[in-house]
């Protein structure tokens, strides 16, 4: 009998892949359903012997069955966009079926963890060293010195905690990895236990996924006996982008407002109850039991440029042609990736620029698309790797208007915690809505002949565009977390690469 | 069942967990539709808190509301990729669809960056929409 295998994941489904596979079944069929390749302008993507046919309907279903289906992209594993990647953090996506202890095992699962428990505390972390691995997370931390950290703490009890919380627009490696491969990330923690000394878990992972929480909640059930004596538990976030910040995601943990803490302490030494705790992203938990197989750290660290070892998945986001997951060494050009990979952007206009790691992350003019994907080399652009996403735009985009949004969306998110983050963003907002109008004129009372402390005269456009300079400044170096930081980012490079679109009215 | 005891079973659910404020929340959001003042007190008391506590985590949320509505929702993503894919445009036609009847909010990314315009109704997710499809959803929420 035919087997057909679909994926599960949650842009499959949400482009139809669900109907279409009932139509299958209903055909006679036999159907697993997978994870994602993450060739997602292909999804649905139906894959039969090897060969894939998409996006697929349910109009489509016989012509795949009877083979005269003019939907052939050949065999999915030879495609260009998968042959040319590598693969390692998502070597098994769209091999395998998520929650099929028995798939996880036949690819390599649980490699890592056996190693681990047999080589102990010391070893792992020396190898992890070893491996160069830095947090992906967006800020670049090497993972080894956490962990060593918290190993070296005396606790009662310490913490695992896995931030799921991507809220970047542009982001969703997180997601796919928790949809299409759950037991990798909790492989990686239980390892990330075993190293520390830790023997509870959390994964923090936010509402906006529910497919996610649903796939988790089943797999830790799944793999309990496995993974004991370590624990791990699925937590919801709320709807708060502010706690994909670690300090934050710990207070929203604890039951609390998400409120950012001061470092230090570090959460190494004084995270969730006050306990020593790893906090990392997904995509650095999913890492690991790579690493720890065996020759498993040198390999990752052959990989990549300078100081940014191994691969990162990129996520080609936005208005794109070919978008979807693109997991690669460090060093790769946007020109590749935004040209020779993502074929130039889906409505067939010129790319006026790309966003590159979420909402605070800069925007880069197509001159700049030489820059290697490397965190110095992009920390010199003044921009951010971060989470590795990038949205791209189309000439149609207005920046002027992106950057406002940015300040917005400060201002929306902002914990509240801090001056800067939280005033800035909306006297930022202001500002942008000012400099488009032309500059500020005096108004109302400020023109009454009382007002003779008042400026005679308003500001003009460059004055305003100083005080937004100034403001950035503040907002960059005053605020406590990344997100009041790094807002100045996506506002400062739009306006320096495209200020025609501040100035033109 | 009344409401009081489902309120304390629930809070009875989870009170044993490490930091069970945020999964009760959740539950109380899902079964009443709102964190309203009676369930704030209640819970304040179950986990020795102040109310001003729990009203505090409850308004600091998005997913959390004092008060409940009964209209559907549908979360359209207004997030820079979906920006970037045209979802600006779709909105006057989508507040029109909605009239009184929807409410509509916005969401500031579901993870399906590449294929923009999104939408969320309940936990059910939906991609490539176009002014037609976006419409449609409204209408049928």
């Amino acid at each position: 009998m035919t087997i057909i295998r679909i994926s599960d994941d949650a842009l499959a489904r949400a482009c139809g892949a669900d109907e279409v596979a009932a139509a299958f079944a209903k055909a006679g069929a036999t159907v697993e359903r997978t994870s994602s390749w993450g060739m997602q302008w292909l999804e649905p993507l139906v894959e039969v012997d090897g060969k894939g046919f998409g996006p697929a309907t349910v109009d489509d279903v016989a012509a795949i069955l009877d083979g005269t289906s003019d939907k052939g992209i050949g065999v999915i594993a030879q495609h260009p966009f998968i042959a040319s990647q590598q693969r390692l953090t998502f070597a098994r996506a769209g091999k395998s079926r998520p929650l099929s202890l028995e798939d996880y095992e036949q690819h390599d699962g649980w490699v890592g963890l056996k190693r681990a428990r047999q080589i102990g505390s010391e070893q792992i972390i020396a190898e992890l060293l070893h491996s160069g691995l830095r947090g992906r997370g967006g800020a670049g931390f090497p993972a080894a010195i956490k962990w060593k950290t918290v190993a070296g703490a005396v606790a009662d009890q310490k913490y695992i905690v896995c931030n799921a919380d991507e809220g970047d627009s542009g982001t969703f490696a997180d997601r796919m990895m928790m949809e299409g491969d759950p037991f990798a990330l909790i492989e990686g923690m239980a390892i990330a236990g075993e190293a520390v000394g830790a023997t509870k878990g959390y994964i923090y992972i936010r509402s906006e996924y529910p497919d996610a929480i649903d796939k988790l909640r089943k797999a830790v059930n799944l793999c309990a006996h496995i993974i004991a004596p370590f624990e791990c538990e699925i937590r919801a976030g709320a709807g708060a982008y502010v706690c994909g910040e670690e300090t934050s995601l710990l207070n929203s943990l604890e039951g609390k407002r998400g409120e950012v803490r001061a470092k230090p302490p570090l959460p190494a030494l004084q995270g969730l109850f006050g306990k020593p705790t790893v906090v990392n992203n997904v995509l650095t938990l999913c890492a690991v039991h790579h690493i720890l197989a065996e020759g498993g750290a040198e390999h990752y660290q052959s990989l990549g440029i300078d100081r940014s070892k191994g691969t990162m998945p990129i996520q080609l986001a936005g208005n794109i042609k070919y978008g979807g997951l693109y997991e690669t060494a460090f060093g790769i050009t946007l020109n590749e990736l935004v040209y020779d990979i993502g074929g130039g952007t889906a409505s067939g206009r010129p790319v006026k620029g790309v966003q590159v790691g979420g909402p605070l992350g800069a925007y880069i003019h197509p001159d700049q698309f030489e820059v290697p994907f490397d965190y110095e080399a992009y920390t010199g652009l003044d921009a951010l790797i971060g989470h590795a996403g990038i949205t791209v735009f189309d000439d149609t985009a207005d920046m002027g208007a992106m950057a406002r949004f940015a300040m917005e969306f400060c201002a929306v998110e902002s914990c509240g915690k801090c001056t800067p983050c939280r005033i800035g963003s909306t006297r930022g907002v202001e500002l942008i809505d000012r400099i488009r109008a032309g500059g500020r004129v005096l108004e109302g009372v400020e023109l009454a002949p009382q007002m003779h402390n008042m400026p005679k005269k308003g500001r003009s456009q460059e004055d305003e565009i100083k005080l937004l300079e100034d403001l950035c400044e503040t907002m960059k170096f005053g605020s406590l977390c990344a997100l009041g930081g790094f807002t100045p980012y996506p506002v400062m490079s739009a306006l320096k690469n495209w200020p025609e679109d501040f100035r033109g009215k | 069942m009344s409401r009081e005891q489902r309120l304390s079973e629930i809070i009875t659910d989870h009170q044993g967990r490490e930091g069970p404020l945020l999964p009760i929340l959740h539950d109380v959001q899902e079964e009443f539709g709102c964190v309203d003042e009676e369930a704030e007190r209640a819970i304040a008391l179950a986990l020795n808190l102040s109310r001003a506590d729990v009203h505090g985590v409850v308004s600091f949320y998005h997913d959390f509301h004092t008060k409940a509505d009964s209209r559907p929702v549908v979360q359209i993503c207004r997030a820079e990729s979906c920006k970037a894919r045209g979802v600006e445009a779709l909105m006057e036609g989508a507040v029109k669809a909605a009239g009184e009847r929807v409410k509509l909010a916005d969401v500031y990314c579901l993870g399906l960056c590449s294929s923009g315009p999104n939408a969320r109704v309940g936990d059910k997710l939906h991609a490539r929409l176009d002014g037609a499809a976006l419409n449609k959803l409204i209408e049928n929420a």
